[in-house]
């Protein structure tokens, strides 16, 4: 690492920088009237008149989003335009659709989507170089250990619908996993960064290597372990399997050594399997998912139900507000996809589709725009871990997968997530921020270098 | 690592990929089955919270529509005419579903089809009342001639134009309510549904178009037609032989006439008599395949594509070269040949309409609320029976019936009527029972007829040819004759949406 004073030696943004935060902007903007039609129609059609409040609705949501595009213009200046416009898509159809399915929870997703800015400008305030954190592993790492374990300590952990993860202080209950997520990404990117030529090595077995020595797989083994406690003790098998993808997929990116997922993924089906025979939950979720239609007015009726709400939607779906996605169980977390898929259509959910490709495209280029290990990892890690997580439920959601309890990035009502996504996303921006300044730097040096 | 990541990003595009299949396989091939589901309840709740639209009569009686009340569950659907067109709009029930028109028009009463959907681009953004309106081709007034001839006797009439395919009547005895069917209370609605399941007679059974039965007598005009289209009869030859009954090859059983008499000579006397012995002799000289084919010439052996569920009417189709004997008895209608009443009238309609028979149908046209014609349903030709020199020989054979046969009290002065009766009998009890038959076509002399009847009186007993002109016959000139006159003004006072001005008649 060179000793180059870092990013404040650019104090105004760079002509590229300026482009982006003007497109930014512009989307933003562009949200603004999409998110609003949709309230509005929401409205009519439910209740067929405009909605009373849409001009406080769009004043607050419109005022949170300019928050934040102002928060990126002071504080990361020359990062990505596109990611914050996508998320806030994505948040305000989620809010739409939690608004038109239970008005009750409305009040509260729109305090946690303030927090979540909050967080996310709190981020960008006290995150002023990404690399920095690679500093504090074993502390993500503890963090990380500490929040899984949580909802497990008697007098916190507070179990609902059969998972255990949730933490309650005081009137307050909260998901402490997602934020454990966000720590694993940061320990594990700073941890392959100096593990991985050892573990690009392979020497084993000797007559045809194809892995690092054995006792190098430590990690390995150590992301099993905690993938399978979180899978029995909380019973979340969503949450384990993400963290399970997020580790290998942040172990190939490190080492661009397949064999890594491949064995990984024969570890993970050995202990799927192995709760499969050990838990009754795991194999009722499994039997619906093979065979919903004898169990369809019970244990398989979420999954069938969510194919009828998506069916009866067809292409272009029935309208919001015009459908029926009160049918399907937990529609406003869990399922909010049903939802979506019903009154948008076809084109509708795939446009969420897109959005999440899009986001995981933002995201991807921003790993390879970094010069630095860490940075790369990092910003790999956390666009695997929205774009993944999206998939795992979207999945279930469709029959795809076996359904699993984790919410739809943005979209789904729940505080935590909304929260941590946001933290995540800032992340993702700083880390971005960091690359425009870093090229724009060289590019004046080349500049004035050629220039004499 | 860029290589590592690019690949990390083909493969979560991957999986958001199989993600955009699994959705296009939901939403749109899957999408139709999934819809059908009886488990699935979107497709009830959607028709039970919206406005279906209303049916009428040709003459604009209001015999379906929707009415608004105060419940989750918006409209009740309401039948003012009671149990008379019953078998036609059938019922329309939330949790035991619809049946009739209610059932094969379902898309079209509630506003489906894509051309009630979108009809201008202002649809697009307006919120509309689609559902769309039937009017039929049944008269109100011959319908009623229908039911008040046939009285409480159980049987079928079936009334239709030959030159269309427009039926103007179709009624059975018994029929049922179908508005407690219809009632959203559904323990309600499932008592009356099990009563009338346990009633004699089977009420909820069309029997018009769902119910087959041995055609006897009646089927000779198709024999007679096969006959003379293969040349192998004209009215002149051959004679044949007066005989009180015959015995075809390959048993010792014969095969009597009508109470033991003696019956014989051309084709116009046979037919008039209604000899057994004639025309059995003329279907095995005819021969199985070309009887198979002819009868499937007349829509045998298939469902006919009428707009309600009807049934196919069934003419053996086996090789007959080691069975004549039942080949004989085919060719009188006995044995396995089963018709619905529908198909009888057809047939007559056939031979009326010079050879075509024309696609049967009750709706005539769909109307959008605001009175645009959405369709129309004009005549098509279903079957080409027989040639037209063939149907005219036939035509002169069944005047003869009427003139100085078995249904001479279908004689209407002034009126060019033809037909053939019929009395088949059924099961193998003592006493004999039997079915009575006739079926029969009418007109202005000198023009094609405009009307073709079938009756059938079920479970007479006895077993006389004189069964079917006694019983059946007044019944067909009663609904004739009232066919005959002109069609009954609209309703004064109605609040059905059809347009004022446009013609009832002629179905476009």
């Amino acid at each position: 690492m060179t000793a180059v004073a870092p990013g404040r030696a650019v104090a105004n943004p760079s002509p590229m920088g300026r482009a982006r935060r003007r497109a930014e902007l512009g989307l933003i903007l562009l949200v603004l009237v999409i998110i609003g039609s949709a309230y509005t129609l929401a409205s009519l059609g439910l209740t067929s008149s405009v909605p009373a409040d849409i001009g406080p609705f769009v004043a607050v949501i419109g005022g949170l989003l300019l928050v934040a595009h102002v928060a990126v213009r002071r504080l990361a200046p020359d990062a990505d335009g596109l990611l914050l416009p996508l998320v806030a898509l994505l948040n305000g159809i989620g809010y739409v659709f939690i608004v038109r399915l239970d008005p009750d929870l409305a009040a509260l997703q729109a305090t946690w989507t303030a927090v979540g800015i909050a967080a996310f400008v709190g981020t960008l305030v006290v995150v002023r170089r990404a690399r920095d954190l690679d500093r504090y592993r074993y502390t993500f790492l503890l963090i990380g250990l500490a929040l899984l374990v949580l909802p497990l300590v008697p007098g916190i952990g507070v179990s609902i619908r059969g998972a255990r993860i949730w933490a309650a202080v005081g009137p307050i209950r909260f998901q402490p996993g997602e934020f454990a997520k966000i720590a694993f990404a940061l320990f594990f990117a700073s941890y392959l960064v100096e593990k991985r030529e050892l573990l690009s090595m392979a020497t084993w077995p000797k007559f045809r290597p194809l892995l690092p020595d054995l006792k190098h797989l430590g990690p390995v083994l150590l992301a099993w372990g905690v993938a399978i406690l979180v899978m029995t003790m909380q019973k979340d098998l969503g949450s384990s399997l993400l963290l399970f993808a997020l580790f290998m997929s942040m172990l190939y990116v490190a080492t661009g050594r397949p064999a890594y997922p491949a064995v990984g993924a024969v570890l993970f089906g050995v202990a799927a399997y192995g709760a499969w025979t050990q838990f009754d939950h795991v194999k009722t979720r499994v039997r619906v998912w093979i065979d919903p239609w004898p169990e369809q007015f019970d244990r398989g009726a979420q999954t069938i139900q969510a194919w009828y709400a998506m069916a009866w939607g067809g292409i272009t779906g029935t309208g919001i507000g015009l459908g029926r996605p009160d049918k399907v169980p937990i529609v406003e977390s869990d399922m909010i996809f049903a939802a979506i898929g019903e009154e948008l259509g076809l084109l509708g959910g795939t446009a969420i589709l897109v959005a999440y490709l899009l986001i995981v495209g933002a995201g991807l280029r921003v790993a390879v725009q970094s010069d630095h290990a860490f940075d790369k990892l990092l910003a790999a890690g956390l666009t695997t871990l929205v774009g993944f997580q999206a998939f795992v439920i979207i999945a279930g959601v469709t029959r795809l997968l076996p359904l699993t309890g984790v919410v739809l990035p943005f979209v789904s009502y729940g505080g935590s997530a909304l929260v941590a996504n946001y933290v995540l996303i800032a992340l993702l921006l700083r880390i971005s921020d960091g690359n425009t300044k870093r090229n724009t730097r060289q590019q004046i040096a080349h500049q004035q270098a050629s220039g004499r | 690592m860029d290589r590592s990541i690019r690949r990390l990003g083909v493969f979560l595009m991957l999986l958001f990929c199989a993600l955009f299949a699994q959705l296009n396989y939901i939403q749109v091939f899957n999408a139709a089955e999934l819809n059908d589901n009886p488990s699935n309840s979107r497709p009830i709740d959607e028709a039970f919270s919206q406005p279906r639209g209303t049916v009428t009569t040709a003459d604009g009686v209001i015999i379906a529509r929707s009415v608004p009340i105060d419940s989750k569950k918006k409209y009740q659907r309401e039948f003012p005419e009671g149990d008379l067109y019953a078998q036609i709009t059938g019922y329309f029930n939330y949790s035991f579903g619809a049946t009739g028109l209610e059932s094969a028009y379902n898309a079209e009463l509630s506003g489906q089809t894509p051309e009630q959907q979108v009809q201008d681009i202002g649809d697009l953004f307006q919120d509309h009342d689609s559902s769309g309106n039937l009017e039929l081709s049944v008269r109100s007034d011959v319908q009623k001639a229908a039911r008040d001839a046939l009285g409480e006797q159980r049987g079928s009439v079936v009334a239709l134009d030959p030159r269309s395919g427009e039926v103007l009547a179709l009624w059975s005895y018994p029929s049922f309510d179908p508005n407690p069917l219809s009632d959203h209370d559904i323990d309600a609605a499932s008592k009356v549904k099990t009563f009338l399941e346990n009633t004699d007679g089977d009420p909820l059974l069309a029997k018009a178009y769902r119910e087959i039965y041995p055609p006897g007598s009646t089927f000779k005009i198709i024999t007679g037609t096969i006959g003379v289209e293969s040349g192998k009869v004209t009215p002149e030859e051959p004679v044949y032989p007066t005989e009180r009954s015959f015995t075809p090859p390959q048993t010792t059983r014969p095969l009597p006439n009508y109470g033991g008499e003696s019956c014989g000579g051309t084709l116009f006397v046979i037919l008039a008599r209604s000899c057994n012995t004639s025309f059995a002799r003329m279907g095995l000289d005819i021969g199985g395949p070309a009887m198979i084919e002819g009868a499937e010439a007349f829509g045998f052996n298939e469902r006919p594509p009428f707009d309600l569920p009807a049934v196919a009417s069934v003419f053996p189709d086996q090789d007959f070269s080691d069975t004549q004997p039942l080949l004989a008895q085919a060719s009188i209608g006995q044995g396995s040949v089963a018709a619905t009443p529908l198909q009888m009238a057809l047939a007559a309609a056939g031979i009326a309409n010079n050879g075509s028979v024309m696609r049967p149908h009750v709706v005539d046209r769909v109307l959008a609320q605001d009175g645009d014609v959405i369709r129309t349903y004009g005549p098509e030709v279903w079957t080409e029976a027989t040639d037209p020199t063939t149907a005219g020989t036939m035509r002169e054979a069944m005047r003869q019936v009427v003139a100085s046969g078995t249904a001479t009290r279908l004689q209407i002065p002034g009126v060019d009527v033809g037909a053939k009766t019929g009395t088949a009998q059924f099961g193998s009890g003592d006493p004999l029972r039997s079915h009575a038959w006739v079926v029969a076509w009418a007109g202005p002399p000198g023009e094609l007829p405009v009307i073709a009847v079938a009756v059938i009186v079920e479970g007479q007993e006895g077993l006389s040819e004189q069964t079917g002109g006694r019983v059946a016959a007044p019944i067909a000139k009663a609904v004739i004759e009232q066919a005959l006159q002109p069609m009954p003004e609209p309703p004064a006072a109605t609040t059905t949406t059809t347009t004022p001005g446009t013609s009832t008649t002629g179905g476009g």
